[in-house]
């Protein structure tokens, strides 16, 4: 298969990375035989591909002017339709109406029983809803390895394809290095701390007040962007590497799919968990909802931090 | 006038809806247009929220109430749906953001008929080549 590949295609370019890094693809054996031409048609094919050039910018033209204002009428009349539909919908803040119906009666009064948690909300999107939180943070993961292979750094450091723009960059990187600014490096230092406790606060009480794993992991998320926009990446990539991330990410994903999984299977069989409710309102209390929730706000977390850093240096 | 009255919220939330989409139709620079989609989901969280709303009840945060009835609390379900919409929104603005970061390192340029045109030539250029 591999063999076939390089034959097909010039040299060891791989067609996925050129697609990838928006290069032209790399040229396929039948286009050879187009350099064969005479100067003439070379000529010839110059014009014409001028030609086409001038007729695709007006093709662009033409379809602007035609295209905003159906744009707008377009618009207008689907917001007037949505607005139409909205007045015929039940009244606002009424109990009784079709949204209410017995499944949220079942949350609000079984939950308390059923999952422990004195917060319905995250019994209800850890406990009868888990699969759906599962599939939320598989989405966070995903995303946050596209934004990986779209802008990590290659492996030999490059980050762009020009080296005088790579030049500048590093040049802006040490310049803001030596002069770190005062202000912030101060209060990155003073706030910081708490902000990283708050968000563990927030994720460790999610099923007893409000709050939880997605809430509290962006809180942390946003505390360590406040270090490393303080004090640097090199301080954040002493306890936070790709590595780190790679293994909490990954980890955490497994570990809440393992814990569902029991409870799954336990369930679906009728089986008792041997997992004790514990006292409502107590911090270890409500079964599976506390770890879940860390996994959760571990991903997170890592997701916030690891979109911060892909986005400003290329790496983790 | 109770057609305005029992539905302003969810009237905000289509004319809200409607900004994002003019948005994300009608501005050339791609940043701006993931900013209108943004706005959109915004809008999209407003609808939901709204819908779970009671009047005279609380948030589902039992407390020491040992034994809830449903009378006293409102409906829990759209907010784990805003939830969803919160993580899938921040999800697609990081990857479409990572789109636009790749395309403006190869054509220098925000416009979306700029880049077309580029794409363009670079297509001719090959050809000819």
């Amino acid at each position: 298969m591999k063999d076939h590949e390089n034959t097909e295609y010039k040299g060891s370019t791989n067609p996925f990375v050129a697609w990838v890094n928006a290069d032209p693809a790399p040229e396929r054996k039948p286009k050879k035989e187009k350099k064969q031409k005479t100067a003439g048609a070379e000529k010839k094919a110059v014009a014409s591909s001028k030609d086409e050039y001038a007729a695709y910018e007006n093709r662009i033209r033409k379809f602007n002017s035609f295209y905003k204002p159906m744009a707008i009428i377009l618009c207008c009349a689907f917001i007037a339709l949505m607005i139409f539909v909205v007045t015929q919908t039940a009244p606002f803040g009424i109990a009784d109406v079709p949204s209410n119906n017995e499944v949220s009666y079942k949350y609000i009064e079984d939950g308390l029983k059923d999952t422990g948690a004195t917060n319905v909300v995250a019994g209800m999107i850890l406990d009868y809803r888990a699969f759906d939180t599962l599939g939320e943070s598989s989405v966070l993961f995903t995303a946050v390895m596209s934004v990986m292979i779209l802008l990590r750094k290659d492996r030999d450091g490059s980050l762009v394809n020009d080296p005088a723009e790579e030049k500048v960059i590093k040049e802006e990187e040490k310049i803001s290095r030596i002069h770190r600014d005062v202000v912030l490096k101060t209060m990155a230092g003073i706030v910081s701390p708490f902000v990283i406790l708050f968000g563990i606060y927030v994720v460790l009480n999610g099923h007893i007040s409000p709050g939880g794993g997605f809430s509290g992991g962006a809180i942390i998320g946003a505390g360590l962007i406040l270090i490393s926009q303080g004090f640097g990446s090199e301080r954040t990539k002493k306890f936070f590497n790709f590595k780190v991330f790679t293994i909490i990410t990954s980890g955490s994903l497994l570990s809440y799919a393992a814990l569902k999984c029991y409870s799954f299977y336990t369930g679906a069989h009728h089986i008792e968990t041997g997992i004790p409710h514990g006292i409502p309102g107590a911090i270890l209390s409500s079964g599976f909802i506390l770890p879940l929730n860390i996994f959760v706000g571990l991903i997170v977390a890592c997701t916030m931090f690891g979109f911060y850093s892909l986005f400003t240096k290329g790496e983790i | 006038m109770g057609w305005f009255t029992n539905h302003y919220y969810e009237i905000a939330a289509m004319i809200l809806f409607g900004v994002g989409f003019m948005g994300l139709l009608l501005n050339k620079n791609l940043i701006k247009k993931i900013v209108g989609l943004n706005i959109m989901d915004t809008a999209v969280y407003l609808l939901l929220a709204q819908r779970g709303m009671i009047f005279g009840r609380v948030a589902p945060i039992l407390g020491d109430n040992l034994n809830p009835s449903a009378q006293q609390y409102i409906n829990p379900i759209p907010a784990g749906l805003v939830l969803t919409g919160i993580v899938v929104s921040v999800s697609v603005s990081a990857f479409s953001l990572a789109l636009t970061h790749r395309l403006y390192k190869k054509y220098h340029t925000l416009n979306l008929d700029e880049i077309l045109l580029k794409s363009k030539q670079e297509k001719l250029k090959a050809e000819t080549h």
